[in-house]
């Protein structure tokens, strides 16, 4: 928590609603597909357009991944779950009502852990419910209209609840990072912010230090960012504190977050609120989870970010650092695993080279690379440590063949070797050129020679900069030293 | 030819003796020539029906031996069915403009696997609300017995339809009486099956927990036939249940020795027309000289089913045409300048008052903080009702009492107070709320003035019985020619 807030006496409470997109082929209730970003109501059939007589078809494999989220989280999971109709008019709701999991959920009472400034905190899960979600309304795409694309409508989503157990914006944040690790881990999610497969409502509210009563909270909703949930709750907390202290009232509201202004901003109060009217569907059947079939998911779920960070450790001798680090994302873990097997070497030089080289260059890089679109495999840098590992180049050498990689001055899993061989920067081990060109050194630079049998060990280094500067940088260096240390010697 | 039954029609057109064509155009012409007395039809759809009879005539000339039974027969649907390419109004103006652009499941087992011909698309009440046929946006229809009577409701336009003989059968739905209370009223035989054995896609909703399609015709045997191929399990209607269709014409003729009926004494009581009572009472004797054995029985939550029903219907009604907002299709106002108004006038003006009285009391018994005093309350009243029938059905085989406490009433009789309309369906809502088979068949009629106006009784049978049902009305029938008798003003 900021400082400022901190002093001022007040305390955050904080709960998160974030809708999940479930990354199924079809939709939750329909044979459409689910795909982002084609025209406009392409993937809509009859079951998605509302039509007089269609009825919903429940796609179980929401219901497999809904699972696997409440099993990631330690929470119950309903043998029996019930789907409710919701009720409000609106135009991208093509039914007049969402269908979604209302008094009986599928996942209830989980939890997770987060860490903020090195200390552990568990945030409690209340619930988590499957439901679809609307289309949308496109207000600019036609001057004095609004289009309706309802290609997004039936997208199965999770809504998964947190306790008001957040106490500020960074926790918060911590919050949503870990979900978004888990539900990305599982495959459930494609975890896309900027797409809307994760989106955020956060509601807020503040009371004085020490306080057992909550205050009264308004919701910002549908924030799509880390960085805006940060700022909308931090700029809702300040907001509220402000209005308290000046003897004002919060009144509960549901507010919008604008990116632009860092600010939140009222939408509606309320009192205007819809009655949503739930009630059981009557054209779906209650959702039964066998035990037999949870057993199933439970069995075929994959390992969770930290059972693979403490698998890395005592199966790789990874520091708890660099385990979790490695870990932090499914695809760098895999990436990371792939070049352990693939090279054979050691588990801490692969580390090294994943996590300085490789994910230095990709910071470098910027936002249009990622490991996705990274330009050197986890086979082809398994190329490159190898060599090393087999003495074939230097670890030094071994930087500029990744720099070579990493330009593409060579493709494929093969490329290492390609530029190794292309460049000619196969490392020399032969004892005796070696000892020549140590000879030649010393024979070159008499004065130096002398000051070094003089006492003046620094020159060494003198000695070894020289040497591999004439063997352009091949020579073993361990070699270099030995050979060099004896032939001073004299 | 349209005093054939179907199995008799079926046989003409396998033997080549009549085309379907023939048949599908003599029906059309007294469509043309009768139809404008009754207003059974809201859409009649000629030429598509002779492409379809010219293409079950092609391939019965290709070999009558694998033909199904309803090949090149023709029928009419309610209006409630989704017909690919042709307006499904539901009886309502917000519909007037709505061509479905895909078949309901029934409608396409029907005609494009059973190859039966589509007439047309018959008149109802608007959404199926109504026991009269009076809240139709396309107007009444008249009861072919007597033209200043209603043919009852919902599916009034298929009872009228059938009764008069513009179509040898029709589909049918039945929410709460609305197959069952008009073929009584016109002297028909029509049947709800079990919730779940026909499929609801494409059949636009009403109260989805009760919604039943189903058949009315002139005997057993006919809606035998039909229901055979509108019945079995959808994978896209997830309360379809799935489970084998038994053969509802191979058991027509068992004998019903043995057979035990149940008559409820909540069924006979002072509401019910004396002359009703009489002709159930003969018919209960038939059904004693074929064998069954008749015993009295206790429905002890019966006076809680219309109440019950008025509290479930509505709520699911109220949520189920949340749908119809002038946003993607159907009747949408003229100048609105918010989505607010745009819903408020689109649906104020698409809604006669019949379905805006039953979305007001379904969003009010479902609004926060009247949940639990009416819906839940009445869900819970349902459980006992269904429960009443459970403890029948160990004792008996199946119910038998009247369908309605009377005959059909006059058009206009009952419009002004909509709980007496109501009360029409005081012995039919049950079945609906159990969720368990129930027909109506003809047992006598009652002369008033010049007319004589049928009357029905009504079977009812546990979950999935419906062969026993069509069983024991089939040999009430054989036993009994009551429903032979055709109105006379239709030769």
């Amino acid at each position: 928590m900021d400082t400022s807030v901190q002093d001022s006496g007040w305390e955050a409470v904080i709960g998160l609603e974030v809708h999940c997109q479930l990354n199924t082929e079809s939709k939750i209730f329909s044979a459409a597909a689910t795909h982002f970003g084609d025209e406009p109501n392409t993937h809509a059939c009859a079951v998605d357009l509302g039509l007089p007589g269609v009825l919903p078809v429940f796609n179980h494999d929401a219901l497999t991944k809904a699972a696997m989220f409440g099993l990631a989280i330690d929470a119950t999971i309903a043998e029996r779950s019930m789907f409710d109709r919701k009720h409000y008019f609106y135009a991208d709701l093509p039914k007049g009502y969402q269908i979604t999991q209302w008094t009986y959920p599928i996942v209830a009472r989980g939890h997770l852990d987060i860490e903020v400034d090195g200390i552990t905190k568990r945030i409690g899960v209340t619930r988590a419910h499957m439901e679809e979600d609307a289309g949308k309304s496109l207000h600019d795409a036609y001057p004095h209209m609004t289009g309706i694309d309802l290609n997004r409508a039936g997208t199965p989503l999770i809504e998964i609840v947190s306790e008001p157990e957040i106490r500020s914006a960074a926790e918060a944040v911590a919050y949503l990072k870990k979900l978004h690790q888990i539900v990305v881990y599982l495959g459930i999610c494609d975890g896309n912010m900027a797409e809307g497969n994760f989106r955020c409502d956060a509601n807020v509210s503040v009371r004085r230090r020490g306080a057992t009563e909550f205050g009264t909270r308004t919701e910002s909703k549908n924030i799509n960012s880390f960085r805006y949930v940060e700022r909308a709750i931090e700029y809702e907390i300040s907001r509220q504190i402000e209005v308290l202290e000046a003897g004002g009232k919060i009144i509960q509201e549901t507010r919008q977050f604008d990116p632009g202004t860092g600010e939140t901003r009222s939408l509606r109060v309320k009192e205007d609120a819809n009655d949503y009217r739930y009630f059981p569907d009557p054209d779906l059947l209650p959702v039964i989870l066998e035990k037999d079939t949870l057993a199933a998911i439970r069995a075929a779920m994959p390992e969770l970010p930290e059972a693979k960070a403490a698998r890395f450790q005592s199966q790789y001798g990874l520091s708890a650092y660099d385990a979790t680090t490695l870990t932090a994302e499914r695809a760098l873990a895999d990436y990371y695993e792939a070049v352990v097997k693939a090279s054979g070497a050691d588990p801490k030089l692969c580390a090294n080279w994943v996590m300085t080289d490789l994910l230095g260059a990709l910071n470098k890089a910027g936002a249009e690379v990622d490991l996705a679109r990274s330009p050197i495999g986890s086979a082809a840098l398994a190329g490159l440590i190898k060599r090393i590992a087999d003495n074939t180049i230097s670890g030094k050498i071994a930087k500029d063949v990744f720099e070579a990689m990493w330009n593409d001055e060579a493709k494929g899993d093969d490329a290492a070797d390609a530029i190794i061989k292309a460049k000619g920067l196969v490392q020399i081990t032969d004892t005796g050129a070696i000892e020549a060109a140590i000879d030649k050194v010393i024979a070159d630079n008499p004065s130096q020679l002398a000051d070094y049998r003089g006492g003046k060990d620094r020159l060494f280094g003198f000695f070894v900069g020289q040497v591999m500067k004439a063997t352009r940088g091949k020579a073993n260096p361990a070699l270099v030293n030995n050979l060099l240390k004896a032939k001073l010697a004299g | 030819m349209h005093e054939l039954s179907i199995r008799e029609m079926s046989e003409a057109l396998r033997d080549r003796r009549i085309s379907s064509r023939e048949l599908t155009q003599h029906f059309l012409d007294r469509i043309a020539h009768f139809d404008a007395r009754l207003n059974s039809f809201i859409t009649v759809t000629p030429e598509r029906a002779l492409q379809q009879a010219d293409a079950a005539d092609a391939r019965l000339a290709q070999g009558a031996d694998t033909a199904p039974p309803l090949l090149g027969i023709p029928l009419a649907e309610k209006d409630i069915f989704c017909t690919e390419g042709v307006r499904t109004s539901c009886g309502s103006k917000m519909l007037d403009n709505f061509i479905a652009p895909y078949s309901a499941t029934a409608v396409r087992k029907l005609h494009d696997e059973a190859g039966a011909v589509l007439l047309g698309k018959c008149n109802m009440d608007e959404f199926a609300m109504g026991s009269s046929n009076e809240t139709s946006f396309y107007g009444p229809v008249k009861n072919p017995w007597d033209e200043t009577r209603v043919p009852g409701g919902s599916s009034g336009g298929s009872a009228a339809a059938v009764a008069a003989s513009l179509a040898p059968a029709a589909t049918a739905t039945d929410t709460g009486g609305s197959i069952r209370q008009p073929a009584a009223l016109t002297g028909l035989t029509g049947i709800k099956p079990t919730y779940g054995r026909v499929s609801r896609y494409g059949m636009i909703a009403f109260a989805s927990s009760l919604d039943q399609g189903g058949v009315l015709a002139h005997s057993a045997e006919d809606a035998a036939y039909v229901l055979q191929a509108m019945a079995g399990f959808d994978p896209r209607d997830s309360t379809s249940v799935d489970r084998p269709v038994e053969d509802y014409t191979a058991t027509l003729n068992a004998p019903l020795k043995g057979l035990r009926i149940g008559l409820p004494g909540e069924y006979f009581t002072d509401g019910l027309d004396a002359k009703v009572r009489v002709a159930i009472d003969a018919a209960t004797e038939v059904f004693r000289q074929l064998g069954a054995e008749v015993r009295p029985v206790s429905l002890p939550h019966a006076a809680l089913a219309v109440p019950t029903y008025y509290v479930v219907a509505p709520a699911e009604a109220s949520s189920n045409l949340s749908r119809y907002d002038g946003v993607r299709y159907g009747h949408r106002t003229e100048g609105a300048t918010s989505l607010e108004e745009l819903y408020r006038k689109s649906r104020a003006e698409g809604f006669g008052a019949e379905v805006q009285r039953r979305i007001m009391v379904g969003t009010y018994v479902l609004s926060h903080g009247y949940y639990d005093a009416y819906y839940r309350q009445a869900q819970k009243v349902r459980r006992l009702i269904a429960q009443d029938f459970d403890a029948a059905f160990q004792q008996v085989d199946m119910l038998l009492g009247p369908t309605t406490t009377d005959i059909a009433f006059k058009l206009g009789e009952k419009t002004a107070d909509p709980v007496s309309m109501y009360l029409n369906d005081v012995y039919t809502i049950a079945a609906n709320l159990a969720g368990i088979p129930a027909m109506n068949l003809p047992c006598g009629f009652k002369t008033v003035g010049d007319a004589e106006l049928p009357i029905g009784l009504q079977l009812m049978g546990s979950a999935f019985t419906e062969a026993r049902l069509l069983n024991a009305a089939h040999q009430y029938q054989q036993a009994t020619g009551w429903h032979q008798r055709r109105p006379v003003n239709f030769e």
